[in-house]
């Protein structure tokens, strides 16, 4: 890093310092004003220490929700990861048949969210979905609005459907830029088709599989709008995840202090996650660097 | 002698070696035609809905439409507030992409070129504001929101979507940015180029796919967040997200309507898609590909 020193690069940075501050800082203090204080409406705050924060830590309720999402999150990551990487895998090369390709791959992931959810919610209904008709006809008994099993099915392949794609265009990107000379060495070394993957293939993708793994625990982590559109964190709270939990207590019951704890809690957590992140982030720019 | 030895072996396995990359051939091409059914299948359902009428909808379930109806689209296209509600959603995404881009651009140059007081602290949580569980922020925009008065404008939704696509937006640039040598920024000061027509006439354009991929990851995350949007407006601002709500009434969902309006929502995204085909894996990985 030869970067040369200007203090006055500040000036640079500081419309987006003000602007993202804007929409950060003041909205994260009110939720920690909330969380530290009692209210009865009409702005009379009490202080009330470190209460919520001790409500929320030893709630049951958020304890399971909490278990759920990690759940979850274990489960997507398990499916994604390597159908991602298999799918990049069989994916062409080069010309039209590629471009056509990354086109419909790309496709899920530009569907507004709670469209996703309403596409899934539909395609599984026994009535007027082809999903739920088809599992129904051929004598699966698949209810997701009373099965707790049958609605966790369904919000994994629609997480399946919406986000593989995502890891495939990365594993792909990771698989374009290996040199061609590395696949010569290893058809002079009579490599299997696996020594391939594993010796030249995988190590190259070490990077955005990292990134891929990084972004999916994360986004799958805060996931909110398809869950909430196809269950609503029903049957009763079986898919009620972090989210969707975080937003019953602070619009459904209008508990904003412990709400405000929770929120305050969830979000270091993601800074945790972040910060692994950036760490591997800036590893990858520093190996980049000598090339 | 022994060289002869080494390659027999070899020889004599050649047959069934050439079957074997045929069947791999199939099994990997068999794979990814099952991968984008599986993908297409779920949109194929819903198109296929908004063609049918609500009584066809509810009364079977068949793979086309037995009477081919455009009433759901004229519905969508005939009622203002439907329509409007893209109309709303495209002002928004375009206020935050121009916002997004135009505070990034020199934000990344700053990132990329120069190192100062803070600078990773800086970047770092930028990158914690892009990662933010929407649910934590939706109850305090809405009273931050309403406190200045911008309740319910296309301004207010379009500075909220500044927090995730800013970040993401120099994130994006910066990785772009680096790929440029910094020798043609020396070489036009030396030439007596100032700092501003320097970037507008050099820079940019030597950067150009990097600010129209940024601009496009801007669009999309602002198009498919509707959980934001839904709590910043109301009345004035109908987004699509609100209209979408409208079709359960007390009659029922009218799902031919809900279909056609999904529909419509994922065609802006299908158009653009061709031409940042390429980038896609960089601006999801945050410019680091």
């Amino acid at each position: 890093m030869d970067k040369p020193v200007n203090q006055r690069a500040w000036f640079l940075v500081l419309p987006v310092f003000l602007l993202v501050a804007f929409s950060a800082i003041l909205p994260l203090m009110t939720v920690v004003n909330y969380a530290f204080n009692d209210t009865f409406g009409s702005n009379a705050f009490f202080w009330v220490g470190l209460e919520w924060f001790e409500e929320v830590l030893t709630s049951e309720r958020v304890h399971e929700a909490l278990l759920r999402q990690l759940l979850f999150s274990a489960i997507i990551l398990a499916i994604e990861i390597p159908l991602g990487i298999a799918v990049a895998l069989t994916l062409p090369k080069r010309g039209i048949g590629a471009s056509v390709c990354l086109v419909i791959l790309a496709l899920p992931l530009l569907i507004p969210w709670n469209v996703v959810g309403t596409i899934w919610q539909v395609f599984a209904r026994v009535d007027i979905g082809l999903l739920g008709a088809f599992l129904s006809q051929i004598g699966v008994d698949f209810n997701i609005g009373q099965d707790s099993i049958d609605a966790w099915v369904v919000l994994i392949v629609m997480d399946v459907w919406h986000w593989t794609s995502l890891v495939t265009l990365l594993a792909y990107a990771g698989l374009q830029a290996i040199p061609e000379a590395y696949y010569q060495a290893g058809r002079i070394d009579q490599a299997s088709r696996w020594a391939v993957f594993r010796y030249i293939e995988l190590p190259k993708m070490k990077g955005v599989l990292l990134i891929a793994i990084l972004l999916r625990f994360m986004d799958s982590f805060v996931i909110y709008t398809e869950p909430f559109v196809v269950t609503g964190g029903g049957p009763g709270s079986a898919t009620t995840f972090l989210s969707i939990d975080l937003v019953k207590m602070a619009i459904g019951q209008f508990d904003l202090g412990p709400a405000a704890a929770f929120s305050i809690m969830y979000f270091f957590v993601i800074l945790l996650i972040c910060w692994v992140f950036y760490t591997v982030m800036t590893n990858l720019d520093r190996q980049d660097l000598p090339e | 002698m022994s060289v002869a030895t080494d390659v027999l072996p070899a020889t004599v396995a050649r047959p069934r070696a050439a079957e074997r990359p045929r069947l791999r051939l199939a099994v990997s091409y068999g794979l990814l035609i099952a991968y984008v059914l599986f993908l297409l299948v779920p949109i194929y359902w819903l198109v296929n809905m908004s063609f049918k009428t609500n009584t066809e909808i509810l009364s079977s379930v068949s793979l086309w439409p037995a009477t081919f109806t455009l009433a759901n689209y004229g519905k969508i296209f005939g009622d203002s507030t439907w329509y409007m509600g893209y109309v709303h959603s495209l002002i928004y995404v375009a206020m935050n992409t121009l916002i997004s881009v135009t505070v990034a651009l020199p934000a990344a140059y700053a990132f990329s070129r120069y190192s100062f007081l803070g600078d990773k602290h800086l970047f770092f949580w930028l990158l914690t504001n892009r990662m933010a569980p929407a649910a934590v922020f939706a109850l305090p925009f809405f009273q931050l929101y309403s406190s200045v008065g911008l309740f319910d404008t296309h301004i207010a939704v379009a500075l909220a979507h500044c927090l995730f696509n800013v970040p993401l937006a120099v994130w994006i640039l910066e990785g772009f940015m680096r790929g440029v040598p910094r020798e043609i920024d020396e070489t036009a000061y030396i030439d007596g180029y100032s700092f501003g027509r320097f970037f507008v006439r050099i820079f940019m354009p030597l950067i150009a796919s990097g600010i129209g991929v940024a601009a496009f990851f801007c669009f999309m995350f602002s198009w498919v967040d509707l959980l934001i949007s839904r709590t910043l407006t109301s009345v004035n601002v109908k987004t699509i997200g609100v209209a979408m709500t409208r079709t359960s009434s007390a009659t029922g969902l009218d799902y031919g309507t809900l279909a056609a309006a999904g529909v419509l929502t994922i065609i802006p995204g299908a158009l653009v898609i061709w031409f940042v085909r390429n980038y896609i894996a960089k601006g999801f990985a945050l410019g680091r590909v």
